[in-house]
């Protein structure tokens, strides 16, 4: 791919420009000052500690580049900054016969895992080789630094690949192999925003080799996210809060980053699960369900079954797995969307993040009042879905909360909430209340049993009427499941299907376990994983927040006005901004698609990010995706937008404009038709059994 | 890949080396001769129109030169040119297998049951192209089969034995494979057993003797109070106190069935050392309880087949356990002392250390056989001066059996009215069978073959680092000297290359891209074994002319197909002892 405008700058150039520039508009440099530490008042920085003395300020940036981590540590209430070095090698050579000119384009081969690019008419050539070398592990060493030396028998496949793709370079003569570490990230994404535990501590650094390239834009969102408290585009992805401490192990980090190196150059396939670093946080039925199949995913180092395997069925190698095309769980995960539509499913989602907030007063309702739209004054046993907003009124994080008592509240957010959640409460807390907000993620297990024998599976094991009219639908109850007592048992599966969750205190984790799957034997329940869970989700329009929302999409654009308590009179974070979108209609909204001509098994797959065109005009991207066993067709869910034809401003995006639209979803190049939906498809909600459907095993005993 | 083979087997195929085994291909590259047999046996003229027509390739092509050749001077051992991609050059095969010339009349025995001959009818090559090219990893996956690996357990991080652990491998030539290896601790004495064993005419006798070997020796060094505990458990039922730890491979098996008469014969044969017993309590000499527990156990052999057992199947077993012959190489370390029992012509090799890095090697054991000069003296005064020439035939005992001492064997060892009572007696396999009907030529005044070991001692010191022991099947195709350097830079890491730099000198990409993929060949050999021993055979069977080993090479050697495979190399069994020179030097100085 050749692109015109590309351009090849010194990076060194750029930033002495820029710090000259910076100069000029009064800013200090100090040369050759190291930082101590950052010193810290009340959670809140206050100035820097150096070796010539300290500095006060209001904000600190950590950019040390690989030193970040250890400046983060540096600190008194550390701040974890997960990234770790490795070797970088590029070689520079003496200029070509006919010296390349400035204007030579920088090729990438990434087959061959190298790039090349002119350098005073000679080359420089460098890759990212598949078997990294990490350094500094121990940290900053004075031993390491200066044996940083060039290491050819390292550097010889680069070399060979260089050579095979322009064997005329070969009389070129060598200046000099430099050796020069970049930093890399657990998840390849670099690391910016502001820390969760101390305000005014923002961090920029783990690029993963693309700073110079990044650098721009992301200066713009942290002098953003500085002066306004957030940048003005959604960052999720590369927010510092979306990694705990969990990720701060050197050992942890030093594997993972031997992963990610190499992926810079590799195709990169949807549903990709890393490799290294695993099985750090498992449920304590980790070993029952990789025995009986399951195949693991990982969110925030916690190990997610996505599907079960059954012993007959083998699987492709992981190499050959890698595919746009139709996967080969394709079955797999059929039969289990199957079981939880007919039967009844249980999953594992011990990994959510799990929040309980007490008071001894009435304190805890008044501030979560004002912290969550939805109106959580409802009678104890209820659940309430509810977004957490910022001032924009988009949604910061989106979850279910249970009244336990008129004082204390249960919250359940997605796994990677963990530290954005409790930032973000601890923030909006009021300093002195008595309010306990206390983390209890590992004190339960969940195991969320889906389907419409669910009922007949829990009634059995408690020997308490579990039908609608005693357990209405977001109820949620302590009870007694098998032997176990104190089960919190809630009437929600998070797919729109009939079924209940239960948070069982991991001592009676296994217990409950073996007693749902012998009970649930004869109303043949089986395990799944999250592949289902998601396909049912999709299917019936259930959006996440993180792939679907996130701050910047508000509860309007989505269809959530009823889970929003604007006609109540009751002030919350982000009302003012609703009804000023109700007063102006949405620029957006969040379509359910469902793809017609699509041929599941021969064309390529939607997964993410596929274009969206109303009327052959392009109006938005997809956000998530998944083909929907019961519609049989692939659902893809997705914002649109009205973009003026003339100006290219968005405009208001009405129901009607929605409805009277032709769409398609452009895949890979092939525009599919597809069906819009603003509610998901009625007849999924309706489980009646045809009369010629009935087989013999339906006849199986209850 | 086609198997155009151009074949000869013709009277110069044993002429030297020089002048080339066979035919040089158009190719210009010499062909590879097959490695020699251990026992040569008549075949009938009947059996040669086996080569009947539709042989496919590449017997089809190697059939009309038999033919032109007298049919009375088909050799056992036919020579195979594979002329465009086997070419293995002469240094693979050294010399010391051109020393050999079979007998006119005898073609190769094989195995009792599928001998050579009867594979190349009953089994069709395909005569499709055949894939000949495996990748590194099925290379690997082929070498590191059988590789077994053992580090002695450190207590309180105070390692009390001079052995650190060793390294054992092998790869089949034959198929099933005749070799066999043992490895395992004294726990009623101290010291370490390890051992290998070529087996012949079949793998019954190395089986047998790797399964017994080591009880006889462990029994032979126990004192009077053990065995007398021992014997006194088992009269009474009491649970028997252990005496051998095995380190064995999941592959290496031992014969449950018959596992009870095995025992039998181990019990009478201390209730007899209990008996001999004059009650001093002297030293027990290691050196003498390993003759006594070869001998023992080979006279065991002997008797079992004699007498024979009511269970058919047993019946079967020990006659082809003792028609069938096996060569053992046996090393007992205990502390700085070194003991190897050799009969036949395994091999025990120590590796030096100099003190300027460099390794040398002292041979431990001497080969029985030909070329042992003293081992044909020994033959010629044992037997009266008119067999003089008869003893010793081109260069085989009876001018059959290369090795000159083993196990087994009784074809050599019973006289002729005994070897036709039993055959006779015997079931049926074994009355069909050409080669146990077969009596030796000249046979006169039996035994002409003892199963009794040589026994080497060696006072272990600071700069012995390890002791190969390996089958015939490395020594033929590798120097010691090289045997013991390979190892030792391998055990110690000296294959580090020094970094390169270009510091100031004139170098091109291309310069320094062919001197890197140099450097690498060099080392991916080194980095790809774990297991010193799989490091040997990667060498053994991939060696190029220059010493490096080659893939191409390697890779067609492994992608042989069974049938063909014993023609280019012979089965190769190692164990690598490792020895921890700390303990070494700490026992020295303490005396």
């Amino acid at each position: 791919m050749h692109v015109p405008e590309d351009a090849v700058v010194s990076s060194a150039d750029v930033a002495l420009a820029l710090a000259s520039a910076a100069s000029q508009n009064g800013v200090q440099i100090y040369d050759r000052t190291s930082i101590l530490h950052v010193m810290v008042r009340k959670g809140q920085v206050t100035g820097v500690e150096t070796d010539k003395g300290q500095i006060q300020c209001q904000y600190f940036v950590n950019c040390a580049g690989q030193w970040a981590y250890e400046l983060g540590l540096s600190n008194e209430e550390p701040v974890s900054i997960p990234l770790h070095a490795c070797e970088h090698f590029y070689l520079l050579t003496r200029p070509l016969e006919t010296p390349l000119q400035s204007n030579a384009p920088t090729i990438v081969d990434a087959d061959g895992r190298i790039y090349i690019r002119n350098w005073q008419g000679g080359i420089l050539s460098g890759g990212f080789e598949k078997n990294p070398k990490p350094i500094f592990t121990e940290g900053k060493n004075q031993l390491e630094i200066q044996n940083l030396q060039e290491d050819w028998d390292h550097f010889e496949p680069l070399l060979s690949s260089l050579l095979r793709r322009m064997p005329e370079l070969e009389a070129l003569e060598i200046v000099k192999l430099v050796n020069c570490p970049e930093t890399f990230t657990p998840d390849m994404r670099c690391i910016m925003g502001e820390s969760p535990s101390v305000q005014g501590y923002f961090v920029l650094a783990g690029m993963n080799s693309a700073g110079l390239s990044f650098g721009g834009g992301a200066g713009k969102y942290l002098a953003e996210w500085m002066v306004h408290g957030y940048p003005s585009e959604n960052i999720w992805e590369l927010d510092l809060k979306r990694f705990g401490a969990l990720q701060s192990s050197r050992t942890f980090l030093r594997h993972r980053v031997m992963e990610v190196m190499p992926l810079l150059y590799d195709l990169k396939v949807p549903r990709w699960d890393f490799q290294t670093g695993r099985q750090l946080r498992t449920s304590p039925l980790y070993d029952r369900l990789d025995a009986q199949g399951a195949r693991w995913m990982e969110k925030h180092g916690f190990e997610r079954p996505k599907y079960f395997v059954p012993p007959d069925k083998d699987l492709l190698a992981l190499e050959q797995s890698k595919t746009f095309y139709k996967p080969d769980w394709f079955e797999i995960v059929e039969s289990e969307v199957k079981c939880c539509k007919e039967a009844v499913c249980v999953i594992d989602m011990s990994s959510f993040t799990k929040f309980e907030i007490t008071s001894t007063g009435d304190q805890a309702l008044e501030v979560l009042q004002y912290l969550f739209s939805n109106d959580l004054d409802v009678p104890v046993g209820h659940i309430v879905h509810t977004g957490m907003l910022n001032q924009g009124g988009g949604y910061e994080n989106d979850c279910s909360i249970a009244r336990l008592s008129k004082r204390s509240f249960f919250m359940i957010s997605p796994t990677d909430q963990q530290v954005h959640c409790w930032a973000w409460l601890k923030k909006y807390m009021p300093e002195d209340s008595n309010l306990i907000l206390e983390d209890v993620t590992w004190k339960y297990t969940a195991l969320n049993l889906i389907g419409p024998r669910a009922v007949d599976v829990l009634s059995e094991l408690s020997y308490a009427p579990m039908t609608p009219d005693h357990f209405p639908s977001l109820f949620c109850k302590e009870m007694s499941v098998g032997y176990a007592n104190g089960i919190r048992v809630m009437s929600m599966t998070h797919t729109g299907e009939p079924g209940f969750m239960l948070y069982i205190p991991i001592e009676y984790a296994l217990h409950v376990y073996n007693e749902v799957m012998g009970v649930g034997q004869k109303y043949g329940i089986r395990n799944a994983g999250y592949y289902a869970l998601r396909s049912l989700r999709i299917e019936k329009f259930f959006a996440f927040w993180g792939q679907d929302l996130n701050t910047l999409t508000t509860p309007l654009e989505c269809g959530r006005e009823s889970r929003v308590k604007l006609d109540k009179g009751m002030d919350f974070i982000g009302r003012d901004a609703l009804l000023q979108q109700k007063q102006n209609g949405v620029y957006k909204r969040l379509t359910m698609f469902i793809l017609d001509d699509h041929d599941t098994d021969l064309d390529l797959w939607p997964w993410w990010g596929e274009p969206i065109y109303r009327n052959g005009q392009y109006v938005g991207k997809t956000t998530s995706s998944a083909y929907g066993y019961t519609l049989e067709r692939h659902v893809c869910l997705g914002f649109v937008h009205n973009f003026s034809e003339d100006t290219g401003e968005e405009q208001v995006v009405t129901a009607d404009f929605i409805n009277r639209g032709e769409y398609e979803i452009d895949i890979a190049g092939h525009r599919f038709q597809a069906k819009a939906k603003l509610y998901p498809v009625p007849s999924l909600f309706t489980h009646k059994r045809r009369k010629d459907d009935v087989e013999l095993s339906d006849l199986q005993g209850k | 890949m086609d198997w155009a083979a151009a074949g000869r087997a013709s009277a110069g195929v044993w002429a030297p080396a020089a002048s080339g085994c066979g035919s040089v291909s158009p190719a210009g590259r010499m062909c590879v001769c097959p490695g020699p047999r251990r026992i040569g046996i008549p075949v009938r003229s009947s059996s040669l129109p086996l080569f009947s027509d539709a042989m496919p390739a590449p017997t089809q092509l190697f059939f009309p030169l038999i033919r032109n050749c007298e049919l009375s001077r088909i050799y056992g051992t036919a020579c195979y040119c594979h002329h465009k991609h086997l070419c293995c050059s002469p240094p693979y095969i050294p010399q010391s297998h051109l020393r050999y010339t079979p007998h006119p009349a005898y073609a190769t025995f094989y195995r009792p049951k599928d001998s050579w001959w009867q594979y190349t009818q009953g089994r069709r090559y395909a005569s499709t192209p055949q894939k000949f090219y495996l990748t590194p990893p099925q290379v690997n996956s082929i070498l590191k089969a059988n590789e077994y690996s053992f580090k002695v357990p450190e207590f309180d991080g105070k390692n009390v034995s001079s052995v650190l652990g060793f390294d054992s491998n092998q790869l089949p030539a034959n198929a099933p494979i005749e070799d066999r290896r043992s490895a395992a601790t004294c726990l009623q004495t101290r010291g370490m057993l390890l051992g290998v064993f070529d087996g012949h005419a079949g793998c019954a006798c190395s089986q047998a003797v790797s399964e017994r070997l080591f009880y006889y020796i462990a029994v032979s060094l126990l004192p009077h109070e053990t065995l007398l505990e021992i014997e006194n458990a088992v009269e009474s039922g009491r649970a028997l106190l252990p005496i051998l730890q095995w380190h064995k491979h999941p592959n290496d098996y031992f014969s449950k069935e018959a596992s009870k008469l095995y025992f039998n014969s181990l019990r009478t044969y201390w209730q007899e050392l209990i008996d001999l017993n004059t009650g001093e309590s002297t030293d027990i000499d290691v050196k003498e309880a390993l003759i006594n527990a070869f001998k023992r156990l080979d006279n065991d052999i002997s008797l079992e087949a004699q007498v024979g057992d009511p269970n058919s199947f047993l019946n079967y077993l020990v006659l082809r356990v003792a028609f069938s012959g096996a060569t053992a190489c046996v090393a007992h370390v205990d502390g700085v002392d070194l003991h190897v029992a050799n009969t036949g012509d395994s091999r025990a090799m120590l590796g030096v250390q100099e003190e300027d890095g460099s390794w040398s090697a002292v041979t431990l054991s001497n080969d029985h056989n030909a070329q042992n000069e003293r081992e044909v003296e020994r033959l010629k005064l044992e037997h009266p001066k008119n067999e003089a020439k008869s003893v010793v035939k081109q260069d085989r005992l009876l001018g059959l059996l290369m090795p000159f001492r083993a196990f087994g064997d009784v074809k050599f060892k019973w006289s002729i009215d005994l070897q036709k009572r039993v055959i006779e007696s015997g079931p049926d396999q074994l009355n069909d069978n050409e080669y146990t009907k077969f009596i030796p030529p000249n046979y006169y005044t039996p035994p002409y073959l003892t199963a009794e070991p040589e026994v080497t001692y060696h006072r272990l010191r600071p700069q012995d680092k390890f002791l190969v022991l390996a089958t015939d099947g490395l020594w033929e195709t590798m120097h010691r000297q090289d045997v013991v350097r390979i190892v030792g830079e391998h055990l110690t890491g000296m294959h580090h290359q020094q970094p390169i730099a270009v510091g100031g000198y004139k170098v091109t990409l291309g310069q320094m891209h062919g001197l890197l993929t140099e450097r690498r060949a060099k080392m991916s050999s080194v980095f790809e074994d774990q297991n010193a021993a799989t490091h040997l055979i990667r060498h053994a069977v991939g060696n190029n002319e220059f010493g490096a080993v080659d893939h191409e090479r390697l890779s067609k050697m492994l992608s042989l197909p069974e049938e063909l495979a014993r023609m280019y190399r012979d089965d190769i069994t190692i164990i690598v002892v490792q020895f921890n020179s700390h303990v070494v030097g700490a026992c020295q100085n303490q005396e």
